[in-house]
This record gives C-alpha cells, sequence and structure tokens, in this order.
C-alpha cells in the first residue's frame, strides 16, 4: 500500500518551472531515493511534499489524503518529517534546545526524554555537545543533529535532503548506516541525494529527475545496472 | 555547572536582573563621571564664576545636588525607551523589518490608559481612593493600554504587514510609515469627537506625584531637598518586572523556544510543526503590550499626552535598539538606558554648563547624534547584530 503518491505534480518558483508533472510512490516500508543532478529538482520535491511550497497542479496523497494545500506545520503533525538541505539547524539554540523544537508538537515531557536518548544513542557524539550551540558544530555532527531532531517527531515518512553533503566519506557511510538501521525499525525513507552510488546502495527503489521530469523509475538494483544511469550519475562509463 | 545553572529556572530571572543592574549602575556611573569631572573642570572658567556670583554656589555642588534626581530621571526615561525598543528589536528579529509602527502602539496604549483613569476619575472613584486602590486603578490602566496595544499591533501586522510579506522589503516599511500616520489621525479623530481636544492629562491621585525625601541640603541662601518622585520608582519597578518577565518567555519557555527558532530560520521552524504566523503573531504581542505599558508609564510621569506623543519617543526608542544591535534584545535594554540616561543628563546639565547659551530643549541632539555615529562606526550596534536569542 502506498504511503505518498506524487500524481503529476509541477511546481514553480515564481516563473520558474522546476518541476514538470511528476509522479512519485512510496509504499510503506520503503527506502525510494530520488537522484538527479544539482538543479534537477529534487530538493524541490521534498519541498513540495513537505508544504513548503505548494504544487500548482497535480495532487500529493499521503495516507490516502490529499496534503498538497496543507501547511508545513500541519503536515508534520500526521508524521512525515523533512530534514532539509543544509540541515537547518537553529545556530544559537543548543543541540538540547534543537531537539526539542524538534518535539514542539509533542507535550508529553516523558516522551521527549525518551526519543532524545534515541537520539543519544544513534549519536553518541551529539550528548557529548548537549550544551554546545548548534552553530560550534562540525557538519557532521550537525547532520547528525539535524537527523536527531527529525527523529524527535517519532516520523512514519523520514526525507532527507541531501545528508552526505559536505561529509567526509567516513561520516556518510555512518549516515547512511542509520539511515538503513531506522528503515529496518520501520520507518519509511524518502531519501534525495548526488551521491547516487551511495543512494542506491540502499534504497529499494529510486527515480531519476532530470531538469524537473523523471525519466526512469525503477528498483534500486535495475537502475545501478542500467548504463545510462550509470553513465550520468554513477560514474562508470 | 553549567548545566545546573540552566536546569534551574531561578538563573533566567536572575540574568535578566543582573543585566538591569549592571546598565544602570553602568550607564549611571559613566555619565556621573562625565558630569561631575565637566563641573569641576567648569568651575575654574567663566562658567563656574557666573554661577557663584549669580546663585553663590560651585558648578560642582550643583551637579551633585542635583545627582541623585538626575540620574533616577535618566532611569525612568531609559526603562520606558528599553520597553518600547524591546518591540521594535523583537519583531526584527522575526521579520527583518523595522515597525515604524509601533510609536503609535505606545501612543495608543498610553491614550487608553490615561482615558480609562479619566473617566475613572469623573466619577469621582479616584479622589476617594485608598492608596492600595489608587495603585490597583493604576496597574488597571496598565493593564487595558497593554491589551488595547497588543489587540492593535496584532492587527496591523494581520492587516497591513502579512499580505506584504513576499514583497521586496521597502513595502512593507512604506506601509508600516502609512499605518503610523493614519493611526496618529485615527487618535486625534476619535479625541476630538469624544472628548474635543488632543491634549490630555494624566488624572492626579495616590501618592504618585509625591517624594519620598531623604534629607535636606542648604545651597547658597536656600535649601534643597533631595529626594527621588515616587513615579519614578513605579516605572522603574513596573519596567523592571516586564523586562524580566520578557526575558523569562523568551529564554526559558517552549513558546520563547519557538519564537528564537523563527527568528533564526523561519523554514525550518516551519517544518517543526511550528506555526510561523502564530508566532509572528505573538512576537507582534508581546512588542504591543510592552509598548502600550511604556506608553501609560510615560503618561504617568510627564502627566501630558498628545496625539503625537509616540513620536519622539518611539523614535528614541528606535535609536537604543539599533544602538544595542537591532534584533538583540539585552542590546535594547542597555540602548534604551544609554539613550535616557544621556538625554536626561544633557537635558538637566547642559544649561548650566553653558551658561544658558543651549538649554535642556537641545537634548535630543545627543539621541540622534548617537544614532548616526553608531550607523557610521558600529552598525550591528553595542551587543553585536544577533536575531532574538540568548545573551
Amino acid at each position: 500500500m502506498s504511503l505518498l503518491t506524487l500524481e503529476n505534480v509541477h511546481s514553480y518558483y515564481g516563473r520558474i518551472h522546476a518541476l514538470k508533472g511528476i509522479n512519485v510512490e512510496v509504499a510503506e516500508g520503503e527506502i525510494v531515493t530520488l537522484i538527479g543532478s544539482n538543479g534537477a529538482g529534487k530538493s524541490t520535491a521534498l519541498r513540495t511534499i513537505s508544504g513548503m511550497m505548494h504544487p500548482k497542479v497535480g495532487r500529493i496523497i499521503y495516507d490516502g489524503k490529499d496534503i498538497s494545500k496543507k501547511e508545513p506545520h500541519d503536515i508534520v503533525l500526521s508524521g512525515m518529517v523533512h530534514v532539509p538541505e543544509g540541515r537547518g539547524i537553529f545556530p544559537t539554540l543548543t543541540v538540547k534546545e534543537n531537539l526539542e523544537m524538534g518535539a514542539f508538537t509533542v507535550r508529553d515531557s516523558r516522551l521527549i526524554e525518551e526519543r532524545m536518548e534515541y537520539g543519544f544513542s544513534l549519536f553518541p557524539r551529539l550528548r557529548e555537545r548537549v550544551n554546545q550551540h548548534g552553530g560550534t558544530l562540525s557538519g557532521g555532527e550537525q547532520q547528525m543533529l539535524a537527523i536527531a531532531r527529525g527523529l524527535m517527531m517519532e516520523p512514519r515518512l523520514l526525507m532527507l535532503d541531501e545528508p552526505s553533503m559536505g561529509l567526509a566519506p567516513i561520516l556518510v557511510e555512518l549516515i547512511f548506516d542509520i539511515v538503513k538501521e531506522l528503515n529496518e525499525r520501520g520507518i519509511t525513507i524518502l531519501l534525495v541525494e548526488q551521491n547516487a552510488l551511495m543512494a542506491l546502495s540502499i534504497a529499494h527503489r529510486g527515480y531519476v529527475l532530470q531538469t524537473g521530469e523523471i525519466t526512469v523509475g525503477d528498483t534500486a538494483i535495475n537502475l545501478r545496472n542500467n548504463t545510462a544511469v550509470q553513465e550520468a550519475y554513477l560514474g562508470i562509463s | 555547572m553549567n548545566r545546573l545553572l540552566r536546569s534551574i529556572n531561578v538563573t533566567e530571572l536572575l540574568r535578566p536582573l543582573g543585566h538591569v543592574l549592571a546598565f544602570s549602575c553602568g550607564s549611571a556611573a559613566l555619565m556621573s563621571l562625565i558630569a561631575v569631572s565637566l563641573a569641576l573642570v567648569l568651575d575654574r572658567t567663566v562658567v563656574g564664576a557666573d554661577l557663584l556670583d549669580r546663585y553663590n554656589v560651585t558648578l560642582f555642588t550643583y551637579t551633585m545636588v542635583n545627582l541623585p534626581q538626575v540620574v533616577i530621571d535618566g532611569l525612568t526615561i531609559g526603562f520606558v525607551y528599553a520597553a518600547i525598543a524591546l518591540g521594535y528589536t523583537m519583531v526584527y528579529g522575526v521579520l527583518e523589518f523595522i515597525n515604524f509602527a509601533h510609536s503609535e502602539i505606545f501612543a495608543v496604549g498610553a491614550f487608553v490608559g490615561v482615558e480609562l483613569l479619566i473617566a475613572l476619575d469623573a466619577t469621582g472613584i479616584l479622589a476617594g481612593a485608598s492608596l492600595v486602590m489608587a495603585y490597583a486603578y493604576l496597574i488597571l490602566a496598565i493593564l487595558f493600554g497593554m491589551i488595547a496595544a497588543g489587540a492593535l499591533a496584532v492587527t496591523v501586522e494581520r492587516v497591513a504587514y502579512r499580505p506584504l510579506r513576499g514583497a521586496s522589503r521597502l513595502v512593507p516599511l512604506i506601509s508600516a510609515i502609512g499605518v503610523s500616520f493614519l493611526l496618529q489621525d485615527i487618535i486625534r479623530l476619535v479625541e476630538s469627537l469624544t472628548t474635543g481636544q488632543f491634549n490630555r492629562i494624566m488624572p492626579t491621585f495616590g501618592n504618585f506625584d509625591g517624594r519620598i525625601i531623604f534629607g535636606k541640603l542648604a545651597m547658597g541662601n536656600s535649601t534643597i531637598t533631595l529626594g527621588i518622585a515616587i513615579k519614578s520608582i513605579i516605572v522603574i519597578v513596573a519596567a523592571v518586572v516586564m523586562l524580566v518577565g520578557l526575558n523569562y518567555l523568551v529564554n526559558a519557555t517552549r513558546i520563547g523556544k519557538a519564537i528564537r527558532a523563527v527568528a533564526q530560520d523561519r523554514k525550518t521552524a516551519s517544518l517543526m510543526g511550528i506555526n510561523v504566523n502564530k508566532i509572528i503573531s505573538l512576537t507582534f504581542l508581546v512588542g504591543g503590550l510592552l509598548g502600550g505599558a511604556a506608553g501609560v508609564l510615560y503618561a504617568l510621569k510627564f502627566t501630558r499626552i498628545d496625539p503625537f506623543v509616540g513620536f519622539f519617543p518611539g523614535l528614541k526608542a528606535f535609536t537604543a535598539a539599533v544602538l544595542g544591535g537591532i534584533g538583540n534584545m539585552t542590546g535594547a535594554l542597555l540602548g534604551g538606558l544609554v539613550i535616557g540616561m544621556l538625554e536626561t543628563f544633557a537635558g538637566s546639565y547642559m544649561g548650566v554648563f553653558t551658561m544658558g547659551a543651549l538649554g535642556s530643549e537641545y537634548k535630543d541632539i545627543f539621541a540622534f547624534s548617537i544614532l548616526i555615529l553608531v550607523l557610521i562606526f558600529r552598525p550591528q550596534g553595542l551587543m553585536g547584530k544577533h536575531v532574538v536569542q540568548k545573551a
């Protein structure tokens, strides 16, 4: 059963036609990745889904409901969390306060405590930095914080925008291991990545976005074996 | 240690009190030092000789005798400026936008509070009120002023700023200036329709006009009574309570964290489930509440208000916000106290120090010279440019 469906979604930045009628499906329990080069519309797709921008045409169905006109703060309540590009850490809030913000809509302080502990167990580094300002963290630590903050809502669907951006290879591996682990714990993942090789190594299925259009949509294995995809995105020729 | 302190929210009450104390004492000490040094120097010149000749008192003695009241007056007006400046700075922190209509929000607060007291006075309640009741009525007037100003601030944002949020930065600014004039004229219209006059006088009641006397001092042929006006103390206490409360709200509560989050990154804040529009409304509400209270306190201190009463305090509070570092709440407090202190010292001493060549009416030069100097040499303000945040 499909958890998230994009039907013929068109999005604009002013007069720039950023998404030209894309169709995407994410089933419960999957890791689905959107790959593509810079400016292909990957982040726009996530922003449109999470309500930061609204599609001009098309529908976004999440959990059976059309959410294409809803605002981000409402969409979050339905268990869909968007970890934005560039991580969106609040620089002068402490790590703890950043995590508390992630659970802004949660009133039960025991639940907040529990989820924070879970985040610390995934990323022990964050516990050491708990009273530090978010802006003083390294890029890798900020990414960890962004993911841990996303988990504070206990999401059903976690959308990650370029989690590998600017990180050392060893950290990229760590982050992707965690993403996989989260998926095994039952969280559906929609992953936007320029690092197509890494993304396809953990994803079940993937879509290739090119200038606002989906050119291929297939299982991860088939995409990895697709010569066109190999040449364009995997650095194999 | 840090962790321990953080878990105790008392810290969030003590820290702003510490700021209040440090900034008050600091600005008072600095200005006093300058005034006394100037007096000592001028005593050796024709200025001192002239004063000695005419009033049989040295400039030094004159300066010292007046100092306590000048400092208290400086603090009083300084806290009023700080309370208004916080409205500018909080809104700037969240929207990066100068709400030029804030001075009229202040004026509306003053008018609502004063009109309430005038109405109460007309029934004769105020005249016969006991001391406790007099304070209760004053607090009631402050609350009414706050609620009216807060509601107005929220309405203005909803009607005149929110629809323009996507527009270029100049557009809401122009809208704010328009709202400012509109509100001025609405006050004028309402006042002329209902009372037939623009100038409203704060009724005299309670012991607010009294002074706490702590000594008498012979000065030349006459005796000077040393004391502090009670209403100055009321203004200071009320302002400090509000400033500490606001600091607590922003730094130690869930809503305060949301305000800071929205100030730092509006888009990401919305992804956390924070309703950004609600937080923006709340910011205007808080700024309006403070501005309204400042309006009533201003009326208490200066007695007479008119529809243009907001203009100069608003401009000076804006200067204070820029001086402290716009967007920085601690900076607004510091800026307000510095401007208030500076202008009061200038107003009190400039006449004597210049043998009457420059009277107290030139005191405003200082606030605006400071604005220009700050903009040239330290555009980020004394406390640096930060969004609404912990100091």
